[in-house]
């Protein structure tokens, strides 16, 4: 039988603030356990919530990111639920009246077809606490420095039908929540985190089958290959006559498998009630204009803005504004080189290649925008190839200068002087006679023989368009 | 001295006719003398009244002197106080030392208040009578035999019997006017959102009060001047500006509309209290007043509605209590299940696990809608009818309580008829409006109130009007022989 999956996600996004959502402690992660716990976050009797509006500005950025309803009443409720590192026995988090209504975002898949995945809701809630099991013989100990910390969650609906298009709405939505500065979208720490609702069914059903939900996955690759791992384990129990069980699941990713957390029929009844302790949320139109008014460019606007003024291709334009930094590290290059085609080959080949080996974020890069726009200069006033300058880049990457000291510290100036050339042309002649004697009897081919030996003896410093046509000159005698 | 009010004592420490410290001291020794018999001290913080009283004194003669300065006064135990144990009345806390100081104790710290200690309450403040503190009931001043009302009877009893010269209470359905009424003095409830709740251990969220219970509405002006306010620290309470609550305590009466609900004055009330608040009535007429019947129809239905919304908020308030981070820790937990059901189990008295229980389940799944929707319906029609009230007059006027104070262990085993006990107090806490609880009688030997309901922020009119009756009258100076 042909399945077809079924795949919705629950993404939390922790918000970039500098203090909770609920109380003014620190935000920052990797503290010494609990330094970071006031006596809100800590659930001290007594203690209220204040409710952050930087928070509030951020949901209300996203939602006009993905053109979605923003609640102008939003309302905190109480999720009950007992666990040691939910501090006051309940998650304040919004049921519902979120801030976020109905929205959609666009994906392009590999084939660069495109989809449009409906985002069904996003609301705020707080984080919850660590509990750390490992340095504690036979003892939980428990971490509050993340409780409180302001999340928002976004629930997709169940839109999309493979792993691919899962991680390509996932990597949409950490462009978009990294474009609009609301989070460092560090899936490492934890910033983004991903839950998968999964669920097969026979192609053409229109029902829905049993779905599973894989919790807190925390990287694009495991997206992938849990949701891949998950299908499949449904497919077989099905095919093999069972039923798939709705339940939570946990991927291992050092087994490559899911297995059971808990199973639905003994969930919590999370007793959801509004939160007395905050007012509902109200917003006007003036202060969603005013979150309106300060939105950057968002990834789409961008892609269509590099193509139609940059001239450059859909591939192109795409990889380039994936991420806000890719994108604004490019168009500084193209301020220094005037040449976005250029520009575009460097950041995208030589740059995306050297961050990747040395595992390097662009925002730590050694060499900057401007450093990188003036080697291309060298390149353009032909003081150096290009594949000098690949040298001179690695060179720069590693901090041994700038472009132009490691020109001239290690003598990689393009050597331009026609004299020069014609001497070195006719010393390779002379060296190969017989070479010579094949390719004027018609072996064209060797013409490439001829200049790789010619750049051997200039070091590869000769300039490579002069080379070419003296060499043709002199070999056609 | 310890006779005074505290509008009194204010005015002898200004003249000098004695010293914080002396005044204080004189509270102890009473204390120590009589609060073993009582009851209702949980904590007497001797070191820290004497230091304040001889800071207060400093103060003054360095002419800094507030208020209050000097002036020693209780705190129910529900109220945070940094670095002395804050219980609730309950086993749960019974080790808890607050690490920090709620808004209203630290205002009237601020103000130059003196704290004498933490006074005794129903276990997380729900109860009606002081019997279900962890640290045994407190005993009414006026008959050791009966009950001081609650939840704040550790701090009526206080005042009653001139263990201290004012104290702070809390009202959720009642528990500052009750008690009030049970032992004779006046006690102000305030909006809700008037006072902070910052550092005030919750049981309803939505309902719970701080303010004060003194002798007099002047006292209590006094008292409210410094609690009141907005605080950032409590989203819910309210960011407009405090009245000056002593500004118009001595305006005439005349012209004054008083309703008076025909509701309140039914089959339950007792006989003897009908009388006497009706005796209230005729001299305020003699003030100026007038008076007329209304109707609050909905005045029953804010019995389940109170009953639902208060356990079903306290039943998630209380979740923070788990046994991990501070308070009661049952011994040598087999597992995580094991550490809550018997920390819990072992941590909280008998009516506060039924309110958590009853809580828990007007919240459940397919019962939400059925209880605590439906309560919050009625909490909105029973705020129409006031409303509806107050088209037509200023202030409301209905007795307090339908009896006076009942002996001890009397309703202890029938939770219900207490609840019932509860139908003049309950309706103002879920509208969210202002009540003064004033002595106006006493029946069998034992004080019984009245309580005028006001508009929203109308503090100062019902300080105003309680000051005028109590001007002309003199049952809140009378005091229990001990």
């Amino acid at each position: 039988m042909e399945w077809e999956t079924v795949i919705g996600l629950e993404i939390h996004v922790q918000l970039s603030t500098r203090s909770k959502i609920f109380s003014g402690s620190s935000t920052q992660y990797g503290a010494e356990p609990n330094t970071q716990a006031s006596l809100v976050d800590l659930a001290m009797p007594g203690a209220l919530p204040v409710f952050n509006e930087n928070a509030l500005r951020k949901a209300v950025a996203f939602g006009l990111a993905i053109d979605a309803h923003i609640g102008k009443r939003s309302v905190f409720d109480r999720k009950n639920y007992f666990y040691p590192d939910l501090p006051k026995g309940y998650q304040i988090t919004q049921m519902d009246d979120p801030i976020v209504g109905l929205g959609e975002v666009e994906i392009v898949l590999d084939d660069g077809s495109t989809r449009t995945i409906g985002v069904t809701r996003a609301h705020l809630e707080e984080d919850a606490g660590k509990s750390l099991h490992e340095d504690f013989e036979g003892m939980t100990g428990i971490d509050l420095n993340r409780a409180g910390t302001p999340l928002l969650e976004i629930v997709s609906e169940p839109d999309m039908r493979s792993a691919k298009e899962a991680v390509a709405y996932l990597k949409k939505i950490h462009s978009i929540v990294t474009y609009i500065g609301i989070s460092d979208g560090n899936m490492a720490e934890g910033s983004l985190r991903c839950d998968a609702n999964v669920s097969v069914r026979p192609k053409g059903q229109t029902e829905f089958g049993t779905r599973t939900e894989i919790k807190n996955i925390n990287s694009f690759k495991f997206v992938e290959k849990a949701i891949n791992v998950e299908v499949q384990r449904h497919i077989d129990v099905i095919e093999d006559g069972g039923t798939v069980t709705q339940e939570t699941r946990l991927y291992d990713a050092d087994k490559n498998e899911t297995r059971s957390m808990r199973s639905k029929e003994f969930a919590n009844d999370y007793r959801y009630f509004p939160e007395p302790d905050l007012l509902p949320v109200e917003i006007d139109d003036a202060y969603i204009q005013d979150v309106k008014d300060r939105l950057p460019e968002l990834p789409d606007a961008k892609i269509q803005r590099f193509k139609a003024d940059y001239g450059l291709s859909d591939y192109d334009a795409t990889v380039l504004a994936a991420s806000r930094a890719m994108a604004d590290y490019f168009e500084a290059v193209v301020d220094v080189t005037k040449d976005a085609k250029l520009a575009a080959n460097w950041c995208m080949g030589e740059l995306a290649g050297q961050l990747n080996r040395y595992e390097q974020d662009i925002a730590d890069s050694p060499v900057s925008a401007a450093d990188l726009g003036l080697l291309i200069q060298r390149i353009q006033d032909n003081t150096v190839s290009n594949k000098i300058a690949k040298t001179v880049f690695e060179a720069m990457f590693r901090g041994e200068g700038s472009a132009d000291e490691i020109i001239e510290a290690q003598g990689l100036k393009q050597v331009s002087d026609s004299g020069a050339i014609e001497a070195m042309i006719d010393e390779v002649i002379a060296n190969n006679p017989g070479q010579v004697a094949d390719y004027r009897s018609g072996k064209d081919k060797l013409f490439g023989f001829f200049v790789g030996q010619v750049m051997k003896a200039s070091k590869g410093q000769a300039n490579p368009a002069q080379v070419n046509d003296i060499l043709k000159s002199k070999l056609q005698g | 001295m310890l006779d005074k009010t505290l509008t009194q004592l204010a005015a002898g420490l200004a003249r000098g006719d004695f010293s914080s410290v002396e005044l204080t001291q004189a509270y102890l020794d009473r204390i120590r003398q009589h609060n073993a018999d009582l009851n209702a001290y949980i904590t007497v913080t001797d070191d820290i009244a004497l230091a304040q009283a001889a800071t207060a004194d400093e103060q003054r003669a360095a002419g800094n002197a507030g208020p209050l300065t000097g002036l020693p006064i209780a705190h129910k135990d529900i109220f945070c106080t940094q670095g002395v144990r804050t219980s609730c009345g309950s086993r749960m806390l019974d080790n808890f030392i607050a690490p920090y100081e709620s808004t209203v104790t630290a205002r009237l710290a601020g103000a130059g208040a003196v704290m004498l200690g933490k006074t005794n309450l129903d276990e997380f403040a729900m109860g009606s009578s002081t019997e279900s503190s962890y640290y045994g009931p407190t005993r009414n001043p006026w008959n050791r035999d009966t009950v001081p009302g609650g939840s704040s009877g550790g701090s009526a009893t206080a005042v009653a019997a001139r263990l201290a010269a004012a104290a702070t209470g809390t009202d959720t359905g009642g528990s500052i006017r009750q008690p009030a009424a049970f032992t004779g003095i006046t006690g102000l409830k305030p909006t809700y959102g008037r006072v902070s709740r910052w550092g005030m251990i919750a049981y309803g969220s939505s309902l719970d009060c701080g303010g004060p219970m003194t002798q007099t509405a002047e006292d209590a002006a006094l008292m409210l001047n410094a609690i009141a306010g907005f605080d950032p620290k409590d989203s819910t309470s309210m960011d407009r500006p405090a009245d000056d609550y002593q500004a118009r305590l001595n305006e005439p009466l005349a012209g004054l509309r008083i309703g008076l609900p025909k509701e309140y004055f039914g089959d339950g009330l007792n006989d003897g209290i009908r009388a006497a608040v009706m005796a209230a009535v005729s001299e305020l007429e003699k003030l100026g007043a007038t008076v007329k019947e209304i109707s609050l129809p909905r005045t029953e239905l804010s019995i389940p509605a109170y009953y639902i919304i208060a356990p079903a908020e306290a039943s998630t308030n209380l979740s923070r209590y788990d046994g991990v981070r501070y308070g009661y820790r049952c011994k040598d937990p087999v597992d995580l299940e094991d550490l809550y059901k018997r920390t819990r189990a072992e941590g909280f008295g008998a009516e506060v696990q039924r309110r958590i229980l009853v809580g828990t389940y007007a919240l459940s799944a397919g019962y939400y809608d059925a209880y605590y929707k439906k309560a919050q319906q009625l909490r909105r029609l029973i705020r129409d009818d006031f409303q509806t009230g107050f088209q037509e007059v200023d202030v409301i006027l209905a007795p307090t309580t339908p009896s006076p104070a009942w002996t001890l262990g009397e309703k202890s085993n029938d939770p219900v008829a207490m609840y019932l006990e509860d139908i003049y107090t309950l309706s103002t806490n879920l509208a969210g409006l202002p009540a003064l609880a004033l002595p106006c009688g006493q029946v069998g030997g034992l004080p019984v109130g009245l309580q005028l309901i006001g508009n929203y922020f109308e503090e100062s009119h019902l300080l105003n009007i309680g000051h005028q009756y109590q001007q002309a009258t003199d049952w809140h100076l009378q005091a229990p022989v001990l």
